[in-house]
This record gives structure tokens, sequence and C-alpha cells, in this order.
């Protein structure tokens, strides 16, 4: 029976919805403190070499300007690498902004101008003098292939691809062959929000930071243990962040810049980056891939061989999982997996929505369509025939795995019985039709967080967790679990999250919030449940005398026995009676730890198959993606509405990613020239059609008592290879380059 | 080795034009600033009146995040100095509605789940209200259109669509404040479920 107070799997409004449409929300730059100076950060414009001369005395003779930061000024601060290493940092050596006269990067920050006012900030920023001596740079991905080495083990965190079996063997055992080389450029997040942090100085070294970040714990223990501040002074707070998609994982530069300035200046700071300089640090690395697959007479695939090159920095080793999934995805004795790395002079890159795996099933999908021609095969037939029951990779059960109803599904919402095969076979007046496929996996994580929950006289619920929501709807669901937990009505709770004064949590990232939250707010529920059973107990109501926990129900804002449902007491009735002004739960740590250590029992993993149609103009050969069917297997869905828009979201970033994006670098300057909205292409609304998102069922009790599997990243796989699959059905035309631009089809 | 020299200072830099007296009518009231001539119309309203619902995604007018209503019509406001303002009738996303009066694009885009990080969300409602004033979309793919100067990183775009269309809609027919339509069919693009309705605490 549905009780009134179930609100798990309805679908649910934004709680946060009202503040965000009449503009109350308030990001990092718009906490306008009293006495608030501006930086402006001043960017190298080589690629490699040397500072040899700052010339600040003119910019600092404007009145109204404070300071210029630089590494000439900067104050000594915290020794060793690991100080400012953040929790998601790779292997290497983090890069210290203004630390030394050495540039590693384009637009590496090289100053910081302080003023009175933005207006002044940005001028003076604009006429600092600097001189450099340039050294030649290397960033060019496609001449640096044979210096590729394999990332450092263990203490990196790396783990290197299982391959198994036999390729070579399976290759030979194999009666139709594909093999080609793919690739992609570098992307950039580009969240609309550019960086920012504001900085307020409370005075003496105590500061409330207002920073752009996926993490609140993560920008804390950065500064905490690069300026020496303790836990009390370093008081971080992100309650709305304006999009992340892995940009806002590390602290980015004006982090740093900015808690400088203040603690130097002793007033209050904002820094905020232009979007310029919104390519000045991570991004999706540029990928070279090499896919070659055999199959028998049968159709089953008798090997897979996948191999990729990514650029890192000179500094840090950044790695990313491309193509373990080509391991897993697919039934397969004979599976060869390879991943290396090459140093550029860029910056480090950094996860980006759906890390490696989008960039890995760019390969694989596009190689797996190439692979059904050549058997001559339906695609989605091709794939169900080697459909994989049983994760072979990790050589564990699935936990859960639908994808079979992904596949019958999307595919009957699609129409996809209604292809014929051929290349430019299908049309619509001049229009050239094409429809392809592809799908992808991604992990179903849960990390260690804490939740507070406390239950007030009049019956409100507040829940908190340090946790972010960078629009993925993580208030919205968290009030959920928490309003069916204590069977209250989600009016009467509200959660509080991205303050480093709340109980600890992950970074948002790898679709694990939902689980790892979510879980939390579920454990610290049930034990503010047993604190108002034995409350009730202390009020000796009759009823509950010898109740244990699982013998009462909470529904409809009571406490109820299950065997007599008439006998009841209001929530807020046993706060009253306790003469305390709240009752209040925790979760412990423990359980996710333990969690961490165990061996796992299970593959636990989420999936999804997407179906496009796209409209090709025969003479122009401009694509549009008329429509897209998205159907995702990820467990239990919160809330049907905000996932929904996640999904969108990640269909929308898959044809983006097809056929618009990229970061496109002139080598002769190591820089990316297109740093800006106009030329890094992203879709606007015009670009995107129908989009039907399916989330079939399936249930998992051993992923987390929820069921929770993420949907962050899934929606992405599989979409940009299904748009390039669909234009060789469309035109006859095979690219393995993305973005698909025109140029390519011509 | 080559030898690069960042913003050469030929000569000292010329001294700052003094701040001056600006006077904006905004959302129905007169706010005078003492700001430098340069100081962009969203830099005004962001760092000076804490008007900072007008977000700033670019300052280049390539995104639309600033997207503010002058005299009614649609502008980016970081690709207008404040100055050239005095006199105009400036509406922002905090003189759109309330808490209490969400005006229909706000509520339309809280029913249609039409943003996700809410960053873009001011400047597509101004945007679409502009949209409206201007009478000329009729149909979706017109909406699309005229409403692709207003990036989205999230990619709401579907749902942005459904909400401007449905509060297009129900002005055509001259019917405003309806409620929205029944979905057509489960996760129709842009359409959603109806959420549930509120529940009360059982005394």
């Amino acid at each position: 029976m549905t009780l009134q107070t179930d609100y798990i799997g309805k679908p649910t409004s934004r709680i946060d919805g009202p503040a965000k449409v009449l503009g109350t929300a308030k990001y990092a730059a718009e906490f306008n403190v009293p006495n608030l100076l501006y930086g402006h950060v001043v960017s190298s414009p080589i690629a490699k070499g040397k500072i040899t001369k700052i010339n600040a005395d003119p910019v600092l003779a404007l009145p109204g300007v404070h300071q210029v930061f630089s590494h000439e000024n900067v104050p000594s601060l915290a020794w060793l690498d690991r100080s400012y290493k953040d929790d998601v940092a790779p292997g290497g050596s983090p890069f210290r902004p203004l630390h030394k006269p050495e540039i590693r990067f384009s637009q590496q920050p090289v100053a910081l101008v302080v003023a009175d006012t933005f207006e002044l900030a940005r001028y003076a920023a604009s006429i600092l003098e600097i001189e450099y001596e340039e050294e030649a740079h290397e960033t060019e991905l496609t001449q640096h292939i044979d210096e590729a080495f394999e990332p450092g083990r263990g203490k990196t965190g790396y783990q290197p691809p299982k391959s198994r079996g036999n390729f070579g063997r399976g290759w030979e055992q194999g009666v139709a062959h594909v093999e080609a080389n793919y690739s992609h450029h570098a992307q950039h997040h580009n969240p609309m929000e550019m960086f920012a942090t504001t900085v307020e100085w409370l005075g003496d070294k105590k500061l409330n930071v207002y920073d752009k970040t996926q993490g609140a714990f993560n920008s804390q223990q950065y500064i905490m243990k690069i300026f020496g501040l303790s836990k009390d002074e370093a008081r971080v707070i992100s309650k709305y962040t304006g999009g992340g998609f892995g940009s806002g994982l590390r602290p980015q530069h004006q982090l740093f810049l900015a808690v400088l300035a203040s603690l130097e200046l002793q007033r209050s700071v904002r820094v905020s980056l232009t979007r310029q300089q919104m390519f000045s640090f991570g991004h999706r690395p540029e990928t070279l891939q090499h896919v070659a697959l055999a199959t028998a007479e049968d159709g089953s695939l008798t090997g897979i061989n996948h191999f990729a090159v990514a650029e890192t920095s000179q500094f840090e080793d950044f790695t990313e999982n491309v193509v373990g999934w080509s391991g897993t995805l697919y039934d397969c004795k004979n599976v060869k997996l390879g991943y290396r790395l090459s140093k550029l002079d860029v910056y480090t890159p950094l996860d980006m929505r759906a890390p490696g795996a989008a960039s890995g099933s760019i390969a694989l999908e596009i190689a797996m369509d190439e692979m059904a021609y050549a058997a001559g095969l339906d695609p989605l037939e091709f794939r169900i025939r080697n459909y994989s029951d049983f994760d072979q990779a990790q050589n564990l059960p699935y936990s859960s795995k639908n994808l079979r109803a992904c596949y019958r599904e999307g595919a009957a919402k699609f129409g996809w019985d209604q292809r014929t095969p051929e290349p430019g076979s299908m049309r619509d007046g001049n229009l050239l039709v094409g429809w392809g496929m592809g799908g992808g996996i991604w992990d179903a994580q849960k990390q260690p967080a804490l939740a507070k929950v406390s239950l007030d006289a009049d019956g409100h619920l507040t829940v908190s967790s340090g946790s972010n929501d960078i629009g993925t709807g993580t208030y919205t669901i968290m009030t959920q679990i928490a309003a069916e937990s204590m069977g209250l009505p989600i009016e009467a709770v509200t959660f509080v999250l991205g303050d480093t004064e709340l109980p600890e949590a992950p970074v948002q990232g790898g679709s694990w919030t939902a689980a790892s939250v979510g879980t939390a707010v579920q454990e610290a529920c049930a034990k503010l449940g047993e604190q108002l059973l034995k409350q009730a107990q202390k009020m000796d109501h009759p009823a509950f005398k010898d109740a244990k926990i699982d013998d009462v129900q909470f529904a409809n804002g009571q406490m109820r026995l299950r065997s007599d449902l008439t006998q009841a007491v209001v929530l807020r009735d046993l706060v009253q009676a306790s003469g305390e002004p709240k009752i209040e739960a925790q979760n412990s740590k423990l359980p996710g730890m333990v969690d961490m250590i165990k061996p796992p029992k299970y593959s636990m993993h989420a999936h999804n198959a997407v179906f496009v149609e796209v409209k090709v103009d025969p003479d122009l050969m401009t694509v549009h993606v008329t429509r897209v069917v998205n159907a995702v297997a990820a467990g239990r869905i919160i809330n049907p509405k905000t996932a929904r828009s996640q999904v969108l979201g990640s269909v929308v970033w898959g044809i983006s990613s097809a056929l618009m994006e990229e970061s496109v670098m002139d080598h002769r300057f190591g820089r990316f020239m297109n740093h800006n909205y106009a030329e890094y292409h992203i879709p606007v609304n015009a670009d995107i059609h129908n989009i039907d998102v399916i989330f079939v069922h399936e249930e998992d009790a051993e992923v987390n008592p929820l069921g929770i599997k993420g949907l962050g990243e899934v929606g992405l796989l599989g979409v940009a290879a299904a748009v390039a699959n669909a234009i060789y059905h469309a035109t006859g035309k095979r690219v393995r380059d993305l973005p698909v631009t025109i140029d390519k089809l011509l | 080795m080559s030898h690069i020299t960042q913003a050469p200072l030929d000569r000292l830099p010329v001294a700052l034009a003094p701040t001056q007296s600006v006077t904006l009518h905004i959302n129905g009231q007169d706010h005078t600033l003492q700001i430098a001539p340069w100081t962009t119309l969203l830099d005004a309203l962001r760092e000076y009146l804490d008007l900072t619902g007008t977000k700033k995604g670019c300052d280049h007018g390539q995104c639309g995040a600033c997207t503010v209503l002058v005299d009614g019509k649609r502008i980016n406001s970081c690709l207008s100095l404040a100055v050239m303002q005095e006199g105009s009738e400036i509406q922002t996303i905090e003189g759109l509605g309330t808490e209490e009066n969400l005006h229909p694009l706000q509520q339309a885009f809280i029913d249609h789940d039409a943003f996700q990080c809410g960053y873009c969300t001011p400047g597509q409602i101004c945007s679409a209200q502009g949209l409206l004033n201007e009478g000329k979309a009729r149909t979706e793919a017109e909406v699309r259109e005229l409403m692709s100067g207003n990036l989205c990183r999230c990619g709401a775009y579907p749902n942005i669509l459904s909400a401007v269309m449905e509060v297009l809609t129900n002005e055509e027919s001259g019917t405003k404040n309806l409620k929205p339509k029944e979905d057509v069919g489960q996760w129709a693009a842009g359409a959603t479920k109806p959420d549930m309705a509120p529940v009360e605490p059982a005394k």
C-alpha cells in the first residue's frame, strides 16, 4: 500500500526551483559582502618559458589598486607537494599558482591585480607589463605517440585495464574483422557559471569562502593545507553551483588567488575567472584510440582489442578508464586492452562528465557498428548476440543488469524494426535519413558520507550533509528520501548542503551522490526513528512499551504500530514531550568504510542503450539530430522528473560531442584558440529536437539499500557514437574523428 | 628562445576617467550610482545594486545569461554600458515575480523542470518574456530559434521549449494562468507529470 508520505519514485518539482527562477539563489560571485576588493587574473600568453620581469609599479600607482600579486611577492606558503594535493588530484606534482617564474601552460595565471572595483582591477590587469623568455613547447599529441608511457601504478591510484584470453588467437578465429583508429579533441566543461570565489574576511584569519566547487570539503582541505588555516578559519560555503560536469572536482586557480589576497590584504576579496580563463585549467583530454574486433560465423565476438593514448601535463599524470569498459560491456573471451599517456605542455586534464567512458564508448560503439555491418548483422541484433550476463573483467556476477530491457523498450519506442540497413536507403523527401545506435556502462559507486537529521518541536525535520547540488537534483531527492523515511510531508523537511560546517560528504562526482548521501540520510533517519521510539517508551506510551524498531512505521507525520495502525503518536508530540528543543541523529561513517574494505561480491553497473535519427542535407551535408530515444537501466529512480532532465542533458552533451564540441589548439602558440562561447560550439535550443527518456525497471538490493545506481554519467554514453553511426547510415560516410563537422562529410 | 612582452607599456597608463553619477530605473525604482563610465549594465546590477539574479556567463554577449528587458526588449546587459540606459525602463528577473506570486514563466519553468543548475535560468526567463513581447514566435520551431541566444550547458532545452510553449499558448488563447496541460504521452518531449499534491501531517 502506498502511504501518503511515500515520495521516493514520485516526480517531484525541484525544491530549489523557486530560488532559481526568482534569481534569489546566490552563486559564488554573488555574495556582496561589505568592503569587498576585486581581483583580476593575468594569464600567460606563452605555453612554455619563464617570466623575466614584471613591471608592477605603473599599475600600483593607479589610485584604487591595492596590490599586484605574482611569484615575486607571494609569501612563504606550504612547501610539500602533498599540501597542494586535493582529494581528486592525480599522481604527480600539483601546479602552484604564482609559485615560480616558470611557465608550464598557456594561460597560466601569472599575476593577480587587486583593486577597489571590478572595473579598475580589470583595467589594471590589462596594462600589467610582463616580459617572458619563450621556449619551444610541445602540444601536439599526434607527434608524441611514440613517447607515450604506461602510467605508474599503485601510488597514483591508477589500475591498468585487465586483458584476458589471447586476442591474437581470437582475431585469427574470426571470419569477419574490423580495425580502425578513432579520435576526439580536447573538450572543456564550460559550466555556465564561471569559476569564482568570494572570500569574506571576518578578522584574525577567519574566512567565509564562497567557492564554486563540486565539493566544499575538498576546497577547505586545499586552503587549510596551503595557508595553514584551521577548519574553523576556513569555512567553505557552496549552496548553489552553476554547473560543474567535473570542472569543480578540483579547486581551481581563483580559490588559491582569492584566499591569498584576502589573507595578505586582510580584506574581503572576490576573484572571478573570465570565460577565456575557463580554458586555463582541466579539460577532457584529447584521446587517440585504436579498436580491432573479430567475429565468428554466428556473429559472436572472438576478439576485442582497444588501445588508447591520451594527453596529460608535464607535472601530473591524469588517468581515466577509457578502455576498461570494452572488457566488460560485451561477452568475449579474448580481450586485449592498453592505455598510455603522453606528456605535453598543457594543463593537467580533468574528469569531465563520464570521464574515460565517454571517450572509450565513442571508439567501441562506432567499431561495434562497423563490425555489425562487416558481419552482416543489424547493429542491435549484433549487440544482443554478444550480451554479457557475467562480468568477465572482474569475474563477478552483476548485482543487476537490465540492459536487455533498454534494447527492447528503446528499440520499440524508436521503431528500430522499420530500419533498412543499407546506407542511404532511407529518405525524408530530399533529406537523407540515418538511424544509428550505441550504448554504454558506468560504475554504480558509493562513497562514505555523513548526514544529520534534526526534528524540532514543530515537527519540522532539518536534514544536513555537506554535499553539493550542481544541478543534479540533490536538494530534491534528499528531501524526498528523508520525508519518506520519517513519514513526514515533504513541506516539513528542509535539506541543507554545501557548507563545511555540516557533516562531511564527498565531492559530487562519479554519479555517486544519490547513492552515498541518500544512504547517509536514510541511515540517519533510521537512528532518529530509534530515538523517537525510545522517547515514546519513556513517556510510558502503552502501545510502544515492548515495541522494537521493526514493529513501528513512520507515515503521515506519525509513528505507528505496524500490527495496529490506529496505535499512533504524532512525531512533534514526541519532541515536545522530551523537553528538548529538538531530537537529533547522525549516521556513522563506519558502514561505508567497511563496505570499501570487503571484497566485492558483485559487479555493480548502470547501462544504457540509445537510438538516434539524423537527417542530412545531401547537398550541404548539414546534420540535424531529429529524434533520440535513450533507455537507461540505473536501478531505482528517486525522482523521475529530475532524473529525466539529467538524461536529457546527457543526450544534448552527446549530440554536442558528436557534432560540435572541440577545443582547437593552435600548436604554433600552444593555446586553445576558440576559448569563448562563440567559437567553442555547444548546442543551442534550435539544435535540439525530440528526445525520449526511458527508465527501465531494475531492482537492486546489492548496490545500496535504496537500490540507486546513479545517473550523472550513464545517459551520455554511446550518444556521440550513435549519432556518428546514424550519419554513416544516412550517408555511407564513416567518420572516426569527432566532432563530425561538415568538412568531414563533404 | 624568444623574448615576449605582454601588454607593453609604451607610455604611462592614461589617467582614469572620474566616476560619474548614473540614475537607473530598475523594476519600477530609481537607483543612483557613482560608477566608472565604462561600467556595464550587468556589472552595475550585480556589483553595485546586489541584483545578482542577472547572471554573467561570458561577458561578451555570447551566452545570454545576462538577458534583461529594457523598455520591454530583451538585451544582453553585458553589452550595454549602464550610462546608456539612463531614462530606460529596466526589468530584471527580480522584477518579474515574487515567491508568493510567481510570473507564469517562472511557474512554467518549475513545472516543466526547465533548468538544472539554474545559472542560465533568469536569462532564459527574461528572454522568453522578450520573445512573448515581440509576438513573433508561434510554433515550436520558431520558439526554438528565437530562444537560441540563450545557452544552457545543462541541456534543458526541451523543457525550456515546453515551458515557453505553455505560456505562449495560454497567452494566445487569452486564458492566462491556466493549469498546465495534462501529459500527451508519458515522457513525451518536454512534458512532465503533474506533481503529487502536497499532503498534510495527520493529526
